[in-house]
């Protein structure tokens, strides 16, 4: 019941191919994205200062990452000053650590989740599990999948890989094996199925103790911890139990309250295409006789100061996890979340996760290659990441490792040579042209290559060299007239 | 000290977080003292005029939008909209917060009115039918009303449990266009909820449908001098 794990997943191409085989996967997929697309345009046009949010948005977190340390210690101050207590994660394990132990001593062994990336990316319910503690996700994908015990697949939408149909078959079979059973003959219509999960969770709510958020936003001037949700499942944990910890990277900072009119607008409608979510907690330490009286903020680093240090990386700390760039992937579209091996999906994870976690494993290694650099994921973010920039540079980070990609690095080394050498590179040209005939005109090519050529065909060669054609022209014609037939080559 | 109290003591993760920060933003020191650049804020303050009554009407739309319930009525009519609406639910309990205006349920029959003394507990929250609260403000660009735990709003459980909130905003001192003039006007070391409607879920085949943990039923009473007619 700890839910799936990433460990041990294959590299992208092999997962995507097993994806792409799945049909009702695929439906389900195209079915999704495209629905939040054409809403989130709609939403983005009814802002006529668009580019300036956006722009504003990326200076203000641009600022904040290039004063960190400063913005974490006045951060740290100020929520100590409003009653919180601050502690520190330099990776995933001391997290769990933390957090545990904070379970521990409240002597309860039942915790209700808020929706949270940085507590899927270390692995939380799992080490809670292990100490003996139940996590109940409350957010109603994050409870399909973790009911399922499935892997989510998107960053807003865990469980988009489910259609309304699995998502009843889920419900029936499942939920009384973690306290109230799903309604007898419950429909696959949505707002029964959210009433089934209003159901579900109201005892479990009204009974917790101890509950664990992630964070959307940090105001360093004010301690204030910013959550924006829909369904109410957010304000119930972090309401109603009497202790709360929150778990954040340290990047979600903001320098101050006035910050988060550009993020408040931004953020919504980049992510469910709304003007507004329906619910924003925000709250700043503890408040006498109002919600939680113990307050824990648990800052995260796990690889994010690695990725700090890269000048052309470092922008991937900008997102604040709207999931734009997953909903317009054509990518992510067709293979899904799974197949990235992360809690971290589609253009962003194909950033984060090499970043976060180095490039030395194979699937690791893989995520900036799944990507057809079209640019659409840099278009709709409303921090400005340049994806496609930071994956070409993760691919240069990966070509120049020792024993990666061994094929590509030789026909690079091969091709290196060749071009510093132009006597050999117009010889070569010559004899390609001479043997045309003699080429076949399809791929694939044998052994490791196959998997690069299946997808592509061979131009065709023109009857003689760029070089030899230029040297042979008639005088007086122009650079712009090349015999017939040569201009149809590709 | 004797040496062996020299050997160097293990960093916590505190410094050695920081630590990393620092080596990765190319010094060892702190980052000092910064400031953004106010010039980064190209952005419009408010995307609408400030004419009170097409503000107003901008809010009553989003909240609509958002399948909220939109109320317009004269301050001398609100206790009788009030008592209609809980009438209008069958609610049988209401809770109000300290500092309710009293005369607010001066028309209230057949629902009995619970005043939380801060005991109340979510259980007892549970089996109570509907909330009455007033707010701090009302965003009209982005169909948001504001609470920030003040007098006639209460503690955020209060608004949180019963099924039926019922929430007034008096226009036009309550209204604002935009985030931008919101901010300002709110106080961020009191625990605040902003709402834009009833509670929704987009969690099923990214598409949205009202009503999951929070109050499912939301209604909004837009107070003002001159409502507008019909």
């Amino acid at each position: 019941m700890s839910g799936g794990t990433f460990m041990g997943m294959p590299a992208f191409p092999q997962a995507a191919k097993a994806a792409l085989a799945d049909t009702r996967l695929r439906a389900n997929l195209t079915h999704a994205t495209h629905t939040i697309r054409t809403k989130r345009a709609t939403a983005v046009a009814e802002l006529d200062d668009w580019n300036d949010l956006r722009e504003a948005g990326k200076q203000i977190k641009d600022h904040t990452l290039a004063h960190l340390d400063t913005y974490l210690l006045q951060l740290e101050a100020a929520v100590t000053t409003a009653g919180g207590t601050v502690h520190w994660a330099t990776d995933a394990d001391d997290a769990n650590r933390i957090i545990t132990d904070l379970v521990h001593a409240t002597g309860h062994t039942e915790v209700v989740k808020v929706k949270s990336m940085a507590t899927q990316e270390i692995g939380l319910n799992h080490a809670l599990e292990q100490a003996g503690i139940t996590a109940v996700e409350t957010d109603l994908a994050e409870l399909i999948v973790q009911l399922d015990d499935d892997l989510p697949s998107h960053i807003l939408v865990p469980a988009i890989h489910k259609n309304r149909a699995q998502i009843r078959d889920i419900f029936t079979h499942h939920m009384h094996h973690w306290g109230r059973p799903a309604p007898d003959n419950l429909t696959d219509t949505p707002a029964d199925l959210a009433e089934a999960a209003r159901l579900h969770l109201r005892e479990k709510f009204l009974r917790a103790k101890v509950a664990i958020s992630g964070a959307n936003f940090m105001i360093a001037e004010t301690g204030t911890i910013v959550v924006l949700e829909s369904e109410g499942n957010g304000r119930m944990c972090l309401t109603l139990p009497d202790t709360l910890i929150t778990l954040a990277g340290i990047e979600k900072i903001l320098p101050t309250w006035q910050d988060l009119e550009v993020f408040l607008q931004t953020l919504p409608r980049s992510s469910t295409a709304e003007r507004m979510n329906p619910y924003t907690t925000t709250w700043t330490g503890t408040t006498p006789h109002d919600g939680p009286q113990n307050f824990h903020l648990v800052l995260l680093d796990n690889g994010r100061t690695n990725t700090l240090a890269d000048p052309t990386g470092r922008q991937a700390l900008r997102c604040i996890r709207c999931s734009a760039c997953l909903n317009v992937c054509p990518v992510y579209e067709r293979t899904g979340g799974h197949t990235y091996g992360s809690p971290y999906p589609g253009p962003i994870g194909a950033i984060l996760t090499p970043q976060l976690h180095g490039t030395t494993t194979p699937l690791h290694a893989s995520l900036p290659y799944a990507s057809t650099l079209c640019g659409a994921c840099y278009d709709v973010c409303p921090v400005a990441i340049n994806i496609p920039d930071i994956l070409i540079h993760l691919r240069e980070r990966i070509t120049d490792q020792p024993r990666s990609h061994p094929l590509e690095s030789a026909v690079m080394k091969a091709a290196a040579w060749m071009l510093d050498h132009p006597g050999a590179y117009a010889l070569a040209g010559q004899g390609a042209t001479a043997t045309r005939r003699l080429h076949p005109t399809e791929l694939p090519l044998p052994g490791p290559a196959k998997a690069w050529s299946n997808s592509r065909d061979l131009p065709a060669l023109p009857q003689q060299p760029f070089r030899t054609w230029w040297k042979k022209r008639p005088a007086g014609q122009g650079p712009h007239t090349p015999p017939a037939g040569e201009d149809t080559q590709r | 000290m004797t040496p062996a109290d020299e050997a160097p003591v293990p960093a916590t993760s505190r410094e050695r977080v920081l630590g990393r920060v620092r080596a990765a933003l190319g010094g060892g020191a702190a980052s000092g003292t910064p400031r953004l650049d106010p010039a980064v804020r190209t952005y419009k303050e408010s995307h609408v005029p400030d004419d009170p009554a097409s503000v107003l009407a901008l809010l009553a739309h989003n909240l609509a939008d958002y399948r909220a319930g939109v109320h317009h009525c004269t301050a001398g009519d609100l206790p009788a909209v009030i008592a209609r609406l809980l009438a209008d639910r069958g609610a049988a309990t209401a809770v109000v917060p300290p500092g309710l205006p009293p005369h607010w349920l001066d028309a209230v029959t057949g629902t009995q009115v619970v005043h939380d003394d801060g005991t109340l507990t979510a259980h007892r929250l549970d089996t109570v039918d509907s909330v009455v609260t007033g707010c701090a403000l009302a965003v009209a660009e982005t169909g948001t009303v504001v609470l920030d735990a003040g007098p006639g709003q209460g503690r955020r459980i209060l608004s949180l449990v019963p099924d039926h909130h019922i929430c007034v905003v008096e226009a036009p001192e309550q209204v604002v266009t935009s985030l931008p003039r919101a901010l300002p006007r709110l106080d961020p070391r009191r625990p605040m909820t902003w709402i834009s409607g009833p509670s929704a879920t987009s969690d099923i085949e990214l598409d949205r449908v009202e009503g999951v943990h929070g109050p499912r039923t939301l209604d909004v009473i837009l107070v003002s001098s001159s409502p507008p007619s019909g």
